[in-house]
């Protein structure tokens, strides 16, 4: 008998999911969520998941929380991230730690699939929103995540 | 040759009357073929269009809507983009069957429009084993499908030319039955008979049970004979890689693209005329002018064609083995019953007649 209630089963949730489309159909003229892009640069709001491209976050003393601990590197498949670093004497303690010189993130290269940004301990690097990236040489693709003469946040290492 | 153009009597007498019957007789198929030539280029294109401003209402987006107004023109822009563009091929393919795949498609969906009655007036070759014949033509066009599949030289082509010929083939068991069963009420295969019955009522009124039930196989079946969602493996761009079509470019492609549409066309049409009266109005209200049939016919064919973009926006893709299960354990023993089903109702007169 399963042949016949499956027959049935079948035809129910077929015409449940019919419902809920035609819902949305009926109601699509006042809630389209596409948004008419190029006429609205100014007040186009992207979402807070959406990847545009992987930032360092500085706040206002110009201090990132990028240890350098080379996870994001490890982590990303396709060789975007490369960090250049050096052992430096720590000001306060006077011991030698490891300090990023430049971390330098291939854009171009990027497929946004987040992996980087997962494996940072410290939550130094995230997602910038930002999305028309096209340019004409792609040697503007190669950015320096960390601002010029930014330093290590304190008390990110513990 | 005496082929009855019913769409032309007028025409016909009027070309007789001024040149021989001979002549006449040509000048008139070639008046038809343009006829429906231009109604086939129109009606594709605005099947494309409405497909996508359908869609996007089910997608809550906002579809077309730059070139022209409200985006009425978005699809003449496509047509003139597919026609300008570079026709590639392969270079080993099998380049006679190559080219000839694409005609076989469209010119098979051509043929099938003209035995449909749009109106009393308007149907091109009313031949009294109707039905049969666009059971026949519609298995020629997996013929074109298979041709393109073999012809590209191209094994993901070939696989999908077989995945597609495979649901072609078996799905047009089910529509073909579920059509008979609906013959055994009208018990002709003409098209303009099978509309003269139902002046006492649709189909679908008069077969009641098994009528709705040869309905949904048929709606089901039909779905799935064109190749569209949620029956569409034959192009499942995200997953698959597209299938018998991968080789063909511009206009050629075209070709096998606008085929798909009429025959979703041509699929409506057949159900409006064989369930939902064709070109008859409701009730009898616009009896008294028969010019209104060809606004029944389309405006019937439009339900029919919006429930099918209802379908392809709603249902998941299925898989090739779930496809088959569908058509060979359940819609065909279901029809089986049905035509069954139907033969006691008409045998009994249980049918519902006004
Ligand atoms: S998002 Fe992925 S590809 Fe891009 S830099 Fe991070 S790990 Fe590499
Ligand atoms: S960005 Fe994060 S993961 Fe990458 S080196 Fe800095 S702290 Fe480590």
């Amino acid at each position: 008998m399963s042949y016949f209630s499956d027959i049935y089963n079948g035809v129910k949730t077929l015409l449940t999911g019919m419902g809920v489309t035609g819902k949305y159909f009926l109601n699509s003229g006042k809630g389209a969520i596409t948004q008419q892009y190029p006429e609205n640069r100014d007040t186009l709001q992207m979402f807070e998941r959406f990847r545009g491209e992987v930032v360092m976050h500085h706040d206002e003393n110009n201090e990132h929380s990028c240890t350098g601990c080379q996870k994001c590197e490890l982590a990303c498949p396709n060789g975007s991230i490369e960090i250049i670093w050096d052992r430096g004497l720590d000001p306060e303690t006077g011991k030698k730690k490891k300090m990023i010189d430049k971390h330098i993130y291939h854009f171009g290269m990027c497929t946004q699939c987040g992996l980087c940004v997962n494996a940072c301990p410290s939550n130094a690097i995230e997602w910038a929103q930002n999305f028309e990236n096209s340019v004409y040489d792609r040697t503007q693709l190669t950015r320096v995540l960390n601002k010029p003469g930014s330093k290590v946040k304190a008390g990110i290492e513990e | 040759m005496n082929i009855s153009l019913t769409l032309s009597e007028k025409t016909h007498e009027l070309l007789s009357a001024i040149m021989p019957p001979s002549v006449a007789s040509i000048v008139e198929m070639i008046l038809i073929a343009v006829v429906y030539l231009t109604f086939f280029a129109i009606a594709g294109l605005f099947l494309v269009l409405l497909e996508r401003k359908v869609a996007a209402r089910f997608q809550l987006r906002l579809g077309p809507n730059r070139v022209g107004f409200q985006g009425w023109f978005q699809t003449v822009a496509d047509a003139l983009k597919l026609v300008s563009k570079e026709l590639t091929g392969t270079v080993k393919a099998d380049k006679f069957l190559y080219n000839l795949a694409p005609y076989f498609v469209i010119i098979t969906a051509l043929m099938a429009l003209a035995v449909i009655p749009f109106a009393g007036y308007f149907q091109a070759f009313d031949i009294n084993i109707g039905v049969l014949f666009i059971i026949a033509l519609s298995s020629i066009g997996v013929i074109g499908i298979l041709l393109a599949g073999w012809g590209s030289n191209n094994k993901f082509a070939m696989i999908g030319a077989m995945r597609s010929g495979v649901q072609t083939i078996s799905y047009e068991l089910s529509v073909g039955l579920s059509l008979l069963t609906m013959i055994l009420i009208t018990g002709s295969l003409q098209f303009s008979e099978i509309v003269e019955v139902q002046r006492n009522g649709w189909l679908i009124v008069q077969g009641h049970i098994p009528a709705v039930l040869a309905f949904m196989i048929y709606m089901i079946a039909g779905t799935a004979e064109t190749n569209r969602a949620p029956f569409d493996l034959v192009e499942a761009e995200s997953e698959l890689g597209a299938g018998f079509h991968t080789e063909y470019s511009g206009m050629k492609f075209a070709y096998f693209f606008l085929a798909e549409f009429i025959n979703m066309f041509i699929i409506a049409s057949i159900a409006v005329t064989v369930f939902f009266g064709a070109y008859l109005s409701p009730f009898g209200i616009t009896e008294s002018l028969p010019w209104l049939g060809l606004f029944w016919f389309l405006a019937k064919a439009l339900v029919l064609l919006f429930l099918m973009m209802w379908f392809r926006w709603t249902f998941p893709r299925l898989r090739i083995d779930q496809l088959l299960t569908l058509e060979w354990k359940y819609l065909l023993p279901l029809n089986l019953m049905n035509i069954v089903l139907m033969a006691v109702v008409v045998w009994l007169k249980l049918t519902i007649q006004f």
